[in-house]
Order: structure tokens, then C-alpha cells, then sequence
């Protein structure tokens, strides 16, 4: 389904030259844009490359319905350019990461702010939206938690116990991921990749196996692309475990909470039996994947699969059949579809929203061209549809792991990595538990890295939280901040 | 010299037993979901350790920091030495002390509150304004129970109110009381005591930050709120006071392990309910309690 579109298309997982990508004048690139984001198409990356001393923007569109990306780039500019996010909240933490990392001016921005940089200070220290009048108070939260958690700042604006607003401020984690590539990639490349979020390693190491074997003109072999799939599933488990798990210890419903920590803990060692790390450290590199399990550690997993499935489906059945757990999850922390769509909701959270929206069905690359798993769907946009969601995810992922542990494929799991082609660009697209996980990557004229834009699922996913908790109470915020579980490294890079 | 002795044995009972409960709690709930759990006496361990650490004071507090829990702790104490135990009576009784003890529970939970507000904090204001509000709708609950006893003994001293069953309405009561001991000693479903979530707590989050001696007080004072509270559940129900010395023991004995069991059970069975809930759940408790007044009203004029 190919439409009249001035942007170059592209598949997911493939790479074009850099010279192919359509390039117009600021204002008619920003146009042009905003005509695609009025169709209903979504921004999944906006970046900065830097040219001498002026600056170019590339914008990477996910157009679902067709299957394809389209990424187009303005011609150099400097100072400052129209801000997009006045027409499209979605582009609206995009245009401030533009203005923090490369200065220029996003005009007529609702609420120009640092990502995550600070003024020295820490990111809790700054201007914060303020609502005034008698009985509204502010809570403050973190960036210190109580919980074993990341670091992130919450700031709400409250009337008693009601939540009028609520701001988040992130970048305690930040690490300079993006920085480090530069002229890569490094040897210690793979490994920063693999930790931009510890627990969406798989996802974020195929990502980036995808864009360099893209540029690479490669691709690796077949049982290497199963091997990713089987993985990237078993981290979805193991994760929608914890979470639905960590949902319930949230209302004070003990028996899922206690079940579902230790079934999470058995998924990790299914991933474990494959590569020797639960998190699935080592298994997926540029070429292929260098581990490979036999046929009876493959039986192994099989078998253990089964036992774990039919737990999580015990501890499921006991968290749905409680009134006490339902009356907390349904109707809190609401959002409704059109709002999750404005703002480029992604994943399990968009998908709790109704909205049809999964990397393995809109752009399946790897093992997903050959093996599709449904995309799990739930109208009501509030705690429940995301817990639901994600135990259909839960029986689905388990159906698929089924199917493909029943029919292995032979062969080679690694190939040998040809030289990177200069000026090139490559997008990868990978549907992680969280959502999706998006990867740019530039190559310069010495077929070296010169930009890599990496695209969690958080960086979209945190306004989302941001509105579902208007005109909630502040005490079920917890609650719906697990419904989310959002990455605050994967956010900070 | 004898009374003396007594005395200091009654202390002793409440002092040292309190702090059983919680660990109790704790195991039950372990053994439900399939956990070994911390041992039963940990919280006596937490208070040995919580004693000999030092004590963090910000600046900005004053001397009712440190002032509101010793208060709170005294008066939770004096309140559990007003409580006849069965045959064995009570030290101290007159005319009229059942009043006392409620309002001695509202000073320990006032003094409470006054600490939490001294941090200056958020988080403790919210947790004042949660645990003095849903306090109005529980006292209410426990003050209708008390009429209960009242009219049905005809007298206003608890040795007196406590010695008969509260008969025919005596199931009402129980699940009454049994609601109001969860949300006084902040159970689930009231409250959650295992989260670390400060914006869903409401007795926890105003303690936060006392630490050391203090902390430990506040924690003891809890132990004993919450056994004051089986105590005064099992002989409004059970007529212990008309048993012998042993018979008496093993019953309370039995008793308070039984809701002691109870309130794991329910921890562990169900999930806490929404704040804006939490006022139904109460009100209701209170009305069970009406209706238990309403039949020792009308029971004893038939």
C-alpha cells in the first residue's frame, strides 16, 4: 500500500544511502512533516545531525497501515526552526532533545525545557508547571525512592488528594550512550548497547545488530534471527511476569505478588539455559548470534517453558478472579485512545488504549516475517486494560515460544560482518516487552558511525503516565506508574 | 504490696507480649504464600536494634518530634492498663474509665499526627489529613460498640461492661470491631503495612522520618494498639470474665491468636481498597455496630 508521499521509504532493518534520503529547505522539511504527522502517521525518531557548524534534522515516520518507514532530512540551518509540537504533541520531547543537545531554537515551543541536563543542580531543580489557589498543594517525589528503583523526579500539583498535574523530570541516569558511539562502533559498543536498559537488553542489542548487518548489506543467518525471536519472547515473559506481579503487590494482593516474583525469576533462567546470563548478555551480536543451544538444552527449556507457563497461568487466574483487585484496576489511571495517539503512545501502554499498534505485525523484521504472533489489544485505556494486555501478551508470547521450540531450525548461528558503507542510514525497528525500541544509525564517508539516535519506548511512553494521572487520586499513582513500568535509563541514554 | 506486684506483672504482659502479634501476622501471611517468612520475634529484634541507634532530627522540627511519640506511646500504654483482663479484673477501675481509654487512643493518635506535622514534610502532611480523617468514621465505630456494652450491662466501667457477652448481637459486634481493629492498626484493607509506596500509606508515611529510640516507640506503640484492640475484641464477644483463672487464659489466649490469624488471613486474601473506599468500608463497620446497639436496646427492654 504505497502512497504519494515526498519522503523516502524504507523498510524496517534495511539501510539506504544517505545522498537517497529527500532533502528540502527548513521550512518546506518541517511542512512536509506536519502534513504526514495530520495524516495520522507517527513520528518514531527526530534528530539533529550536525553539519560544520550548521545543523541538519532528520525525521524517521512509521507509517503503520502501509508497512513501511519514511525518513526525510532538512537542508542545514542554524539558530532556530518552527516548533512542530504546537500542532503534534508527539514531537514535543523530540524538539527538546534537539534544542539540549544541539542549541537551536525549537519557536513558539509550549514548554522548552532540558530532557536531561541540568543547570548543575539535578534535574529536580528548575521551573515546573505550577497550578495556584487555595488547597492546592506540591509533592515532590524522588528523585530518592523508597523502592529498590531507578532515580526520577515526580512533581505534583495536588487539590487534596486529587492530582491536577503532574511533571516529570528524568536524566539522573544519563550516561551519554548516543555520545559514546561517535566514530564507532568501539569494541565496547555492544555491551553500552545491551545495558541502555538492562531489562530490555535483547531488544535493544537486535536493534542494533539489525542497523549494522542493515549497513553491512548482510543479514544474519536464519537460526540466529530465531534464536533473537525465541529470546526477545522469553524477555517479554519474564518481564510482563514481574510486572503483573508487582501490580498486585501494589493493591496488597499477596498471592500474585509472591507467585509472580518467582515465575519472573524462572523465565530469566530459560533465557539463562540459552546464553548463561538471565538477561540475555552475550546472545545477540552484530552477525549472528555466537551462542547456540543443542537439541537437549533446547528440550530442556522446552520442558521447563511448560511448567513456568502453567504457574503464571495459576497466579493470572487468582489476580482476574479477586473483586478486590478489580475494583483497583478498572477506571484508574484512564486514558483514551485519541490522547495516546497524539502524544505517540507505544507498546503494551498504547495497545491498553485500543490502539493496533505492535512493531512484530506493522513492521516485522528477523524471525517476525516468518512467524507472527496476534497483537493483543484492550479497549479501556485505564490499570486493568494494561494488566490484561499484558497477560494476553503473556499467553501469546507462550503460544509462539511453543510453535517455534517445536521446530527448530538448522544451520549457522553467526556470519562474519563486512565493512559498515559510508554515508549510509539504517532503522531498525524492535517490538521489546516495553514497546518500540527504535535505532538510527549514520555512517559518515569512512564508513564509520557519525550519529546513532536510539528511540526507547520510554521516551514516548512518560507523557502517557504524565496524563493518565489527572484527576486521579495521588495514593494510586504508584499504581499506575507499575501499569506503565517505564525504563528511566532507557529514557536517559 | 501485692497490688504492686501485680501491677508490675500487667506491665509486663503488655509490654512483652505486644510485639508477638505482628511477627505472628507476618508468619501467617509467609506461610500463605508459600514463604519461609522473618522470624516470629522480629520485631523484638527491630526494637533492640532501633534502641541502640542514634536519632536523625532535621532542623527545622521542634521538641514535639521527639515529644509526640513518647506521648503517644504512654498513653496507648496507659489506655491497654485500663482493659480488664477476664476474672483478673483491672488494676485501676472506675466510673466511667472507658471514656478515658477512648480518648487516651485519641491522644496517642493526636500526638502522633502533631510529630508528623513537625517534619514540615508532604508526604507526613498527607498522612496526618488521611489518618485523623478516616480516625472521625472509626471512633464513631468504636464509640457505638462501647454503647453497645453499655446498655446491655447497664454500667460505664469497662470490668463491668466486658464480664457478660454482648449475646444475640455479639456477631455483629465482632465483624464491627474487627473492621475498626484493621483500620485503627492500619491493616489491609485499610492500609498496606509492607509498602515502601509513600503517596498510598497512611499511618506509615507519617512516621517516616523518625528513626532510632523514637521509631521504636512508635512501633512498640503499635504492637500494643494492636493487642489492646484483639483483647478488647475477645471480651466483648467472649464472656471470659465469668471463667476461671485458666479457663479464662486459655480463652483470651485463644482468642487473640484467632484474630491474630484473622487479620493475616485477610491480608494475604485480599487486595486493600481505594482510599475514596475506604469510607464505605468504615461506615458500614459502624453500622454493624448500630444494629448491635439497636439489639441489646430492644433485646433488653422484651
Amino acid at each position: 500500500m504505497r502512497r504519494d508521499t515526498p519522503f523516502t521509504l524504507l523498510t524496517n532493518g534495511a539501510a539506504l544511502s544517505w545522498a537517497d534520503v529527500s532533502e528540502w529547505p527548513l521550512a518546506e522539511f518541517l511542512r512536509n512533516v506536519n502534513a504526514e504527522l495530520d495524516r495520522g502517521e507517527r513520528l518514531i525518531s527526530f534528530f539533529g545531525v550536525p553539519e560544520g557548524d550548521a545543523l541538519r534534522l532528520v525525521a524517521v515516520l512509521a507509517f503503520d497501515a502501509g508497512n513501511t518507514l519514511a525518513v526525510g532530512r532538512s537542508q542545514p540551518f542554524t539558530g532556530s526552526f518552527q516548533a512542530l509540537t504546537r500542532t503534534h504533541a508527539q514531537a514535543h520531547l523530540f524538539e527538546r532533545e534537539i534544542w539540549e543537545q544541539h542549541g537551536v531554537v525549537p519557536e513558539n515551543h509550549p514548554w522548552l525545557k532540558p530532557v536531561r541536563k541540568d543547570h548543575g543542580a539535578g534535574p529536580a531543580v528548575g521551573d515546573f508547571f505550577r497550578v495556584d489557589g487555595r488547597e492546592v498543594h506540591e509533592v515532590a517525589v524522588g528523585p530518592v525512592h523508597a523502592g529498590i528503583i531507578e532515580p526520577g523526579h515526580f512533581r505534583f500539583q495536588c487539590a487534596g488528594e486529587e492530582v491536577l498535574h503532574l511533571e516529570i523530570a528524568l536524566g539522573y541516569q544519563h550516561r551519554g550512550v548516543e555520545e559514546a558511539i561517535a566514530g564507532g562502533p568501539h569494541h565496547s559498543t555492544v555491551y553500552q548497547m545491551e545495558t541502555v536498559a538492562g531489562d530490555t537488553t535483547i531488544a535493544h542489542a537486535t536493534a542494533y545488530a539489525n542497523t549494522l548487518e542493515a549497513l553491512a548489506g548482510t543479514e544474519a543467518p536464519l537460526r540466529a534471527q530465531w534464536l533473537r525471536a525465541v529470546a526477545l519472547e522469553l524477555e517479554r515473559l519474564a518481564n510482563h511476569t514481574g510486572d503483573l506481579g508487582a501490580l498486585a503487590g501494589d493493591v496488597a494482593f499477596l498471592p500474585t505478588a509472591s507467585a509472580c516474583g518467582k515465575i519472573r525469576g524462572d523465565f530469566l533462567n530459560l533465557t539463562a539455559l540459552l546464553c548463561g546470563n538471565r538477561f540475555g548478555r552475550g546472545l545477540v551480536r552484530p552477525g549472528g548470534c555466537p551462542l547456540d543451544g543443542d537439541a537437549e538444552r533446547l528440550g530442556r527449556l522446552r520442558e521447563r517453558l511448560e511448567t513456568a507457563l502453567a504457574e503464571v497461568q495459576q497466579a493470572a487466574a487468582w489476580l482476574w478472579d479477586a473483586a478486590s483487585v478489580r475494583t483497583r484496576f478498572e477506571f484508574t489511571g484512564q486514558l483514551g485512545a485519541k490522547q495516546a495517539a497524539a502524544i505517540g503512545l507505544v507498546g503494551p501502554a498504547a495497545r491498553a488504549c485500543g490502539l493496533v499498534r505492535d512493531v512484530r505485525f506493522d513492521h516485522p523484521a528477523g524471525w517476525y516475517r516468518f512467524a507472527q504472533v496476534p497483537v493483543s489489544v484492550w479497549p479501556d485505556g485505564d490499570v486493568f486494560a494494561r494488566a490484561r494486555v499484558r497477560w494476553l501478551e503473556i499467553q501469546r508470547s507462550g503460544d509462539f515460544l511453543r510453535e517455534q521450540l517445536d521446530a527448530v531450525p538448522e544451520g549457522e548461528t553467526m556470519s562474519p560482518l563486512p565493512a559498515l558503507a559510508p554515508n549510509s542510514l539504517a532503522v531498525a525497528l524492535v517490538e521489546g516487552w516495553r514497546g518500540e525500541v527504535c535505532h538510527v544509525a549514520l555512517t559518515g564517508a569512512d564508513g564509520r558511525l557519525r550519529r546513532y539516535k536510539i528511540t526507547d519506548p520510554s521516551f514516548h511512553n512518560w507523557t502517557g503516565l504524565a496524563l493518565a494521572l489527572r484527576g486521579q487520586a495521588i495514593s494510586d499513582f504508584p499504581l499506575c506508574n507499575k501499569s506503565f513500568n517505564l525504563s528511566y535509563c532507557g529514557f536517559d541514554l | 504490696m501485692i497490688s504492686v506486684l501485680e501491677f508490675l506483672a500487667r506491665l509486663a504482659v503488655w509490654l512483652f507480649l505486644a510485639p508477638l502479634l505482628p511477627g505472628i501476622i507476618n508468619k501467617v501471611k509467609a506461610w500463605v504464600a508459600g514463604r519461609r517468612g522473618p522470624p516470629v520475634l522480629q520485631l523484638y529484634y527491630d526494637l533492640a536494634r532501633l534502641w541502640r541507634k542514634g536519632v536523625v532530627l532535621s532542623m527545622l522540627t521542634s521538641p514535639g518530634f521527639i515529644a509526640g511519640p513518647a506521648i503517644a506511646w504512654v498513653a496507648v500504654l496507659a489506655a491497654a492498663l485500663l482493659l480488664p483482663l477476664g476474672p483478673l479484673g483491672t488494676s485501676l477501675s472506675f466510673r466511667g474509665d472507658v471514656i478515658l481509654l477512648i480518648y487516651l487512643l485519641a491522644l496517642a493518635r493526636f500526638c502522633t499526627a502533631w510529630a508528623a506535622l513537625e517534619t514540615g514534610s508532604a508526604f507526613e502532611g498527607m498522612g496526618a489529613a488521611r489518618e485523623v480523617s478516616y480516625a472521625v468514621l472509626a471512633e464513631a465505630a468504636v464509640i457505638t460498640a462501647v454503647l453497645t456494652l453499655s446498655m446491655q450491662s447497664g454500667s460505664v466501667s469497662l470490668s463491668a461492661m466486658l464480664t457478660p457477652s454482648a449475646g444475640p448481637g455479639a456477631v455483629l459486634l465482632a465483624v464491627g470491631l474487627f473492621a475498626v481493629l484493621l483500620a485503627e492498626n492500619c491493616r489491609v484493607p485499610f492500609d498496606d503495612p509492607n509498602t515502601h509506596l509513600e503517596l498510598t500509606m497512611i499511618h506509615e508515611v507519617m512516621v517516616l522520618d523518625h528513626s532510632g529510640p523514637p521509631f521504636a516507640a512508635v512501633l512498640h506503640g503499635a504492637a500494643m494498639k494492636l493487642l489492646l484492640f484483639s483483647v478488647l475484641l475477645v471480651q466483648a464477644v467472649l464472656p471470659v470474665g465469668e471463667l476461671s483463672v485458666a479457663a479464662a487464659s486459655g480463652a483470651m489466649i485463644g482468642g487473640v491468636l484467632l484474630v491474630t490469624v484473622a487479620v493475616g488471613l485477610t491480608e494475604s486474601l485480599t487486595a486493600r481498597v481505594a482510599f475514596r473506599r475506604v469510607p464505605l468500608l468504615l461506615t458500614t463497620a459502624f453500622l454493624l455496630c448500630v444494629f448491635a446497639l439497636l439489639i441489646a436496646w430492644k433485646g433488653g427492654a422484651a
